[in-house]
């Protein structure tokens, strides 16, 4: 579909710097403040001259920034998948109800474990089982909102739809605190906040697989996706199976989406908003194009969002989740005033 | 792709269409027998309501048809995966397209798909037939604009330069024609017709244009909830069949100067 003689070279290299300076910045602010050739030295290996700044570094900082790559890179992606698949520039993980979904499942695992006690007495509050539980909650949403969008052509309901299971989740987690008790209330509002700190290298590396077999899906879908980008009959008539795509494309979501909210918590606007801030920049609607792109721009947008979570050189660190809404909502009211309506 | 088997026929034997809902059907109009040749311009007529979407849309593989048979050549397009059907059948629905954000040449682009690899890298010669398609249809001009800056008209046309770009022996279009001004309403269908004859394939659109239809198309197919004759055109005026289309105390029909008399 790239027709033109025009090649997105430049805009791809300088996206990457800007990577590289985010990624920078990222791991060269925090509570302790590193000075800088101390954290170039760290970084290439050689001797530092503060033990504790290299353990900083590498087991807190490090981490932390490669999981705002993937969490960043990843949600923007599903982003992408959902806006051409329900062909709706509104959609994304945190709008249709996807991370509900999530959020239902680690409800349900962490604290529903104690409202029916009587009947299971394992206490399997891991990471890995945590991370099943909000994978099958968003795939379960995700599923509802496939059956809905076959049904109801209007794009309107989808959104409606999505908004209906926020309030579903937030009714049960509600039901479930009165039976739970503190310490698990706690742990399930601390994840809901969102935090992208507290993964350690095993976690990140399940994370990196979840991440990696979505965007091998999503690579494997770019075809299919240009035609979507016509609407379904008309891909159909291309040569696309359709059924199959759609499957593709709804498990590279689904794993997207629900493994990043499962290990990082439900992060809102990220989805939504860097695949149209992508084609902004870019001037695409190739999926080729957009694809890299759209995760580059995601990570950069996240490891930024991150730095200032972290309030460099205070001790506080603010829930990521707000600051993606803070700088995400008014982004995308800006794109609907400026361009009146948001095309995809 | 040059897939010019000889003597390739579009053909619907007995074929009714229409809607299934869970447990009953909705018949729109069945007994339709519809013969194409390669090389022919095809029109379906008939009032509002009758069917003619219905059926360029069943005959697309669209909707499933409720029975009959849709043959190509001697093969039946029920046994025919989607993929090798993009190679012989190519579509303009009146239903809009779902992003509007792609430019024309984007757009006719994507009518290659079914002969790029798995990243839709286009060849040489896929270029040639998108630069051809858009040459065909007058949009050069208009090549890297966005489809929702385009008129109406002009999306049509950017729509059928798709469909030729796809470049398949059975081109079906949807009521190609409507939001057309005369001149370019004339042009394209005497451009269809050019462009059945030259490189052999089998046109088939819908139309309200009945007269236009008369003069310019190979055959035929007026949908008129009974019969539902096929043939060419003077076949037709002789059989005194598009008497029948209008209530005749509204709209006779001029058998001598093919047109109707309001």
């Amino acid at each position: 579909m790239i027709v033109k003689n025009k090649t997105y070279r430049w805009p791809f290299i300088a996206m990457l710097i800007m990577l590289v300076i985010s990624f920078t910045i990222n791991i060269g602010l925090g509570s302790v403040s590193i000075p800088f050739d101390e954290l170039l030295n760290s970084l290439f290996g050689n001797s530092v001259g503060n033990e504790s700044w290299d353990y900083i570094i590498w087991n807190y900082r490090i981490p932390k920034a490669f999981t705002a790559i993937l969490v960043g890179s990843g949600l923007s992606l599903s982003g992408l998948l959902m806006q051409t698949l329900f062909r709706n520039p509104l959609a994304g993980p945190f709008v249709l109800g996807i991370s509900s979904g999530a959020s239902l499942g680690a409800a349900l695992l962490i604290m529903g474990s104690t409202a029916i006690s009587g009947l299971l007495t394992f206490e399997f509050v891991n990471d890995v089982s945590l991370a099943i539980a909000a994978s099958l909650g968003s795939f379960m949403v995700l599923l509802v909102v496939v059956i809905v969008a076959t049904r109801v052509k209007d794009t309107m309901a989808l959104l409606i739809i999505g908004l209906m299971f926020g309030s579903i989740t937030a009714a049960i987690v509600s039901v479930l605190s009165y039976f739970t008790n503190a310490e698990k209330l706690q742990r399930y509002i601390y994840w809901s906040f969102g935090s992208i700190g507290n993964l350690t290298w095993p976690q990140l590396l399940l994370l990196s697989v979840l991440v990696l077999v979505g965007v091998l899906l999503s690579v494997l879908s770019i075809k299919s996706l240009n035609a979507l980008l016509l609407g379904e009959n008309y891909a159909r008539s291309l040569g696309i199976d359709l059924k199959k795509s759609r499957y593709i494309i709804i498990i590279a979501t689904g794993l997207l989406a629900g493994g990043i909210t499962a290990f990082a918590g439900p992060i809102a606007f990220i989805g939504l908003a860097v695949p149209h801030l992508t084609r902004q920049l870019f001037n695409a609607m190739d999926h080729k194009i957009l694809l890299p792109a759209v995760m580059i721009y995601g990570a950069v947008l996240m490891l930024l969002c991150d730095t200032l979570a972290q309030l460099p050189t205070s001790a506080h660190v603010l829930p990521i989740n707000a600051i993606t809404s803070i700088i995400g909502a008014p982004v995308v009211i800006w794109l609907l005033v400026r361009k009146r309506k948001m095309i995809f | 792709m040059d897939s010019k088997e000889q003597h390739i026929t579009l053909k619907t034997e007995n074929l009714s269409i229409g809607y299934t809902s869970k447990n009953s059907e909705i018949l729109v109009a069945k007994n339709i027998d519809l013969n194409a040749q390669l090389g022919e311009l095809v029109a379906i007529i008939g009032i509002n309501g009758i069917g003619k979407s219905t059926l360029l849309r069943t005959l697309a593989q669209v909707q499933p048809k409720l029975a009959g048979t849709i043959k190509i050549g001697e093969t039946d397009l029920n046994n025919m995966k989607s993929f090798d059907l993009a190679s012989e059948i190519s579509v303009v629905l009146t239903e809009p397209i779902a992003s509007k954000n792609l430019t024309v040449i984007e757009l006719v682009a994507l009518g290659r798909q079914p002969y790029t690899n798995w990243l839709g890298t286009l060849s040489e010669q896929d270029l040639a037939k998108v630069k051809e398609g858009i040459t065909q249809m007058e949009l050069g001009s208009l090549q890297h604009k966005k489809c929702h800056e385009l008129s109406d008209g002009q999306l049509q046309r950017a729509m059928i330069a798709r469909a030729l770009a796809q470049d398949t022996p059975v081109i079906l279009l949807d009521e190609p024609t409507t939001h057309l001004d005369l001149y370019h309403k004339v042009r394209i269908l005497k451009l269809l017709k050019h462009i059945a004859k030259e490189t052999d394939k089998i046109i088939i659109f819908t139309t309200h244009e009945i007269e236009m239809a008369i003069r310019l198309c190979d055959e035929i197919l007026l949908l008129d909830g009974h019969t539902n004759p096929f043939g060419k055109p003077n076949e037709l005026i002789e059989k005194k069949a598009f008497e029948r289309i209008f209530p005749s105390d509204t709209i006779t029909f001029d058998p001598d100067t093919g047109s109707f008399r309001i």
